[in-house]
């Protein structure tokens, strides 16, 4: 009994362990055999190939990475398009590297992420290409995207085919569409690729297939979408028998509808630019509108407040960098703030005394302006300050395909709005805003009433300030912040203020934006230098006609 | 004041016509003696003594004096209009370096193959941007009686035409000065682009003679300090002639009650326009003769800064007195050139400090300043003798 026991223990134990082993055999056998695993390998393989490769092997390399429809395969490709890719000479390992304080590199493996060590500048190389193979690096890269999960990545693909689009596309960009409609159904990127098939569809032999892409690229606004059809203008008027006339008289309807909608857009955005631009005047002249229209003071200075606000955006985002987006929000009170009190302090150490002395006040508040300059010149140094933009603001909205405008406009036109805005309901249904009104129309009266007429007077100053330093923070997003950033805009300003009319907040609005729109429409026409100087003359010549202004205050008060 | 009158009255006869104009004001009489020296003493030393001679004055320092004469002679013309009219253009720059840009154009002609290119017909700038012929306006500057009356006339043809509109549609005070000022920027744009055709950003330079005259020799040289000081000499006696008569008092009641002077019948507008002319010109040439000294123009000549600083040597001189605006232009020209080299950190700080101070304190300016001391009344005259008393006590007690 015992001994068949034992011996059945023993088979038993024996035809485990051999099981076992079975299992860990075959499992190993479906490891190697396995699809995705050799893909990652010949993948792998080919990536260590890459540094000793010639120009035609790096060529046949792409083609099998591509082949292999591996995940990190446009990884790869856009890291050796942009040149982020190197291997280390020695080990001819594919790498990333990153600087470190020491001049040395750090170096991690592309393949597996790992660190590899510390490296010498010359010990590393770029993986070269040519010219050749950087295009074909971004047809292999378009064509992984086209098929890629994420729609923005489908997006660009589609649109940089259409950039290149030639007959060798023709079967990407129809198993592309046919992906799309089984897949995304996104109507844009269906346009898209449906124009570029258009477009190689121009080039064919068939009439029947050449009339029916004429037709589709109707109102179609893409810039390659004219071209393609210039282009097949002048080549059918050349080869004249092959083409029928039917076709060219539709080409050209075609082109010139296109034209014509090319040309509103081009007038559209223009307008939306000087808008933009006319937001800028509005914001930079507005507080001057009020330290020059209410008060009558000429602040000469009031461009170096716009560039104290520009400064303090500068030096907020120095102070929490990893709050880029925030810290715009955060530099609007702070730049109204620091604007703003040097204002008071300005009025009350230097313009109070001069009252009723408006050429001396120019004089004095350009000295004013000449040491703010100095002032940030020697704290900052005289070379322009970098600012960044945070994302929200960046990037462009599509109108049509023809037309993009920028956000950072957009959001500036809001935003100027909203200061006049907020202005308004300040100087209106405020009880500051209603003693300031009411020393402009009368100071000895509203001095009699029990108005501090002389902190009024230091308010109103620090707001036109403060607003100028909002300007400033506004302009940092457009333009360089250097000490010089004031000076450019002051005369334009008073430009602005003179020819709305002196304190009327909306002759203001009136006079920035009608500057704006007809500098920029003027642009294209004469070139900006000579655009702007036809506005100043213009202006020169206005004010001979109302010397006071488009919207004039009436009465007494303007004799003064 | 009757007896100081009859001496003027018996006076007059040997004094000839140019001096009478000088009677009576003491700070003139002083000016133009000091410049007739300077305009003789200089030149001379220049040129009579070896570079070792302690009495040697250095052509460098020569032509830097010329230099500070012209710009005397530009507060001169905006003292004119500023302290006489109430006028305060901030285009006095433009119509400096439009003088200047017709002297540069006499000068870049006189080049003729000398250039980098050799081209006997087209300055350097022009062959450099391939143009075929010389432009239209370019004609006759090679004559320098030609550039010498557009000196006068260009200017003087901007300001009648912009004074014209401006006073006619009564464009008054701060107004003026924002629309003078609208303008010298606009000039500025212009003269920047290359298509202008005076050079763009360049400007006009590599000067090498005038009238057959070498203009980097010494005695060129002398000869153009002498002309800029004889040029000051006569626009001080020329304003002088202007403020002292019946004119010049009409435009001092602009200046002080423009609406009773025009109820009063004056064409208050023909008055303006006039000094404004006059004063552009004197500008013009102030412009002309700072060229061949400094050998360049360029459109930053006309930068609106400019202008302000121009208003402020008047200002710290002592604006209505004419001889104010001389001693203001050379005092802060001084200033700056010594400042500018020795701290150039401060020397902005020093400006804008300048023209705040000075309008808080100085509303005199310097010779107003001497005046109120000498006279024992003022603000700045109490100052100075209780100052003078601390530092007296201070010296007694030791």
């Amino acid at each position: 009994m015992s001994i068949i026991r034992t011996l059945l223990i023993c088979v038993l134990t024996l035809s485990s362990v051999m099981a076992l082993s079975a299992e860990t055999i075959s499992q190993q056998v479906i490891a190697t055999s396995a699809e995705p695993k050799k893909a990652t390998d010949s993948f792998q393989s080919s990536v260590n190939k890459f540094p000793s490769a010639s120009y035609v092997e790096k060529q046949q390399l792409i083609d099998i990475i591509r082949a292999s429809k591996n995940e990190r395969a446009l990884e790869l490709f856009n890291g050796i398009l942009s040149g982020d890719i190197f291997y280390v000479k020695k080990t001819n390992e594919v790498v990333y590297r990153a600087p470190t304080e020491d001049r040395k590199f750090l170096v991690t493996s592309f393949s597996n992420g790992k660190e590899v060590g510390l490296f010498k500048k010359r010990k590393l190389k770029k993986i070269g290409i040519n010219n050749s193979l950087r295009g074909n690096l971004k047809n292999a890269i378009a064509e992984l995207q086209l098929f890629s999960e994420i729609l923005e990545d489908r997006e660009l693909a589609a649109l940089s085919i259409l950039k290149t689009a030639s007959s060798d596309h023709q079967t990407l960009i129809n198993s592309a569409l046919k992906f799309e409609q089984s897949n995304g159904e996104d109507e844009y990127i269906i346009e898209v690729l449906t124009t570029s098939k258009s477009l190689i569809d121009l080039k064919s032999e068939d009439p029947v297939v050449r009339l029916q892409a004429i037709k589709y690229l109707d109102k179609s606004l893409y810039v390659e979408t004219r071209n393609g059809l210039s282009g097949f203008i002048d080549h059918a008027l050349i080869n004249f028998d092959d083409y029928n006339q039917a076709e060219i008289t539709l080409a050209k309807t075609t082109l010139d509808d296109i034209n014509q909608l090319m040309k509103i857009n081009a007038v559209i955005e223009n307008i939306y630019f000087g808008v933009a631009l006319g937001a800028v005047l509005l914001l930079a002249a507005i507080g001057l509108a009020i330290t020059f229209g209410v008060m009558g003071v000429i602040n000469m200075a009031h461009g170096e407040m716009i560039m104290l606000g520009a400064y303090t955006t500068f030096v907020i985002q120095q102070l929490m960098p990893n709050h880029i987006g925030l810290s715009l929000v955060v530099a609007v009170p702070a730049a109204f703030l620091v604007s703003g009190t040097v204002g008071v302090l300005v009025e009350r150490s230097v313009i109070r005394h001069l009252y009723g002395r408006p050429l001396e006040t120019l004089l004095a508040t350009f000295g004013v302006s000449l040491i703010l300059q100095q002032a940030v010149r020697s704290i900052f140094g005289p070379l322009n300050q970098d600012v960044v933009t945070p994302d929200w603001m960046a990037g462009t909205f599509t109108v049509n395909a023809g037309l993009e405008l920028t956000f950072n406009r957009l959001y500036i036109i809001i935003f100027s709005l909203m200061v006049l805005v907020g202005l308004a309901l300040v100087l209106k249904k405020t009880l500051f805003g209603l003693q300031m009104r009411a020393v402009t129309m009368n100071r000895p009266m509203a001095s009699s009433m029990g108005i501090k007429t002389g902190w009024v007077d230091a308010l109103t100053f620090g707001l036109g300030s403060g607003i100028a330093g909002i300007a400033g923070v506004a302009l940092s997003q457009l333009t360089n912040v250097g000490p010089n950033l004031g000076q450019a805009y002051i005369i334009d300003s008073f430009m602005v203020v003179v020819f709305g009319g002196v304190g009327n907040l909306w002759g203001t609005l009136v006079g920035a934006m009608s500057l704006g729109i007809a500098n920029k429409i003027m642009e294209p026409m004469a070139g900006a230098v000579l655009a702007k100087i036809i506005v100043l003359v213009a202006i020169i010549l206005f004010i001979q006609k109302r010397p006071r202004g488009l919207f004039a205050l009436k009465g007494r008060a303007v004799e003064g | 004041m009757k007896n100081n009158q009859t001496i003027n009255e018996s006076n007059k006869l040997k004094l000839g016509p140019m001096a009478t104009l000088l009677v009576g004001d003491k700070g003139g009489q002083r000016l133009v003696m000091a410049l007739v020296a300077i305009a003789i003493i200089f030149p001379f030393c220049n040129l009579m003594f070896p570079e070792d001679s302690i009495f040697h004055v250095s052509t460098y320092a020569l032509t830097l004096t010329g230099k500070y004469l012209c710009y005397a002679l530009l507060a001169l013309s905006v003292d004119l209009i500023w302290g006489y009219c109430g006028i305060m253009s901030l285009g006095h720059g433009a119509f400096f370096a439009l003088g200047g840009y017709a002297m540069g154009m006499y000068l870049m002609r006189q080049i003729g193959e000398r250039g980098v290119y050799g081209n006997p017909d087209l300055p350097d700038f022009m062959v450099f941007l391939s143009w075929e012929n010389l432009p239209w306006y370019w004609f006759g500057f090679d004559q320098f009686w030609f550039a010498m009356v557009m000196v006068l006339l260009i200017p003087g043809t901007l300001a009648f035409v912009f004074g014209w509109l401006a006073f006619r549609s009564r464009v008054t005070g701060v107004y003026f000065s924002i629309i003078t000022q609208a303008l010298t920027y606009a000039l500025m744009l212009a003269f920047f682009r290359n298509d202008m055709g005076f050079g763009g950003n360049n400007g006009l330079t590599d000067f090498k003679d005038i009238l057959g005259y070498d203009l980097q020799s010494a005695e060129t040289r002398s000869v153009l300090f002498f002309a800029s000081a004889m040029a000051l000499i006569f626009g001080y006696l020329i304003s002088r002639f202007i403020t002292k008569s019946k004119l010049g008092r009409v435009l001092v009641s602009i200046r002080d009650a423009e609406m009773r002077t025009r109820f009063l019948g004056y064409k208050v507008e023909y008055y303006k326009l006039f000094i404004f002319i006059v004063s552009a010109m004197l500008a013009g040439i102030a412009g002309a003769l700072y060229v061949p000294q400094v050998g360049i123009i360029n459109p930053g000549e006309f930068t609106p800064i400019n202008s302000i600083e121009i208003i402020i040597w008047v200002a710290i001189g002592g604006r209505g007195t004419l001889f104010g605006a001389v001693i203001g232009a050379i005092a802060v020209n001084y200033a700056k050139t010594y400042f500018t080299g020795a701290f150039a950190e401060l020397w902005l700080f020093m400006l804008g400090g300048l023209f705040v101070l000075s309008t808080l304190y100085l509303p005199k300016g310097i010779v107003g300043a001497v005046k109120s001391i000498k006279e024992g009344n003022g603000k700045i005259s109490r100052l100075y003798f209780f100052l003078k008393e601390k530092i007296a006590s201070i010296k007694g007690g030791a």
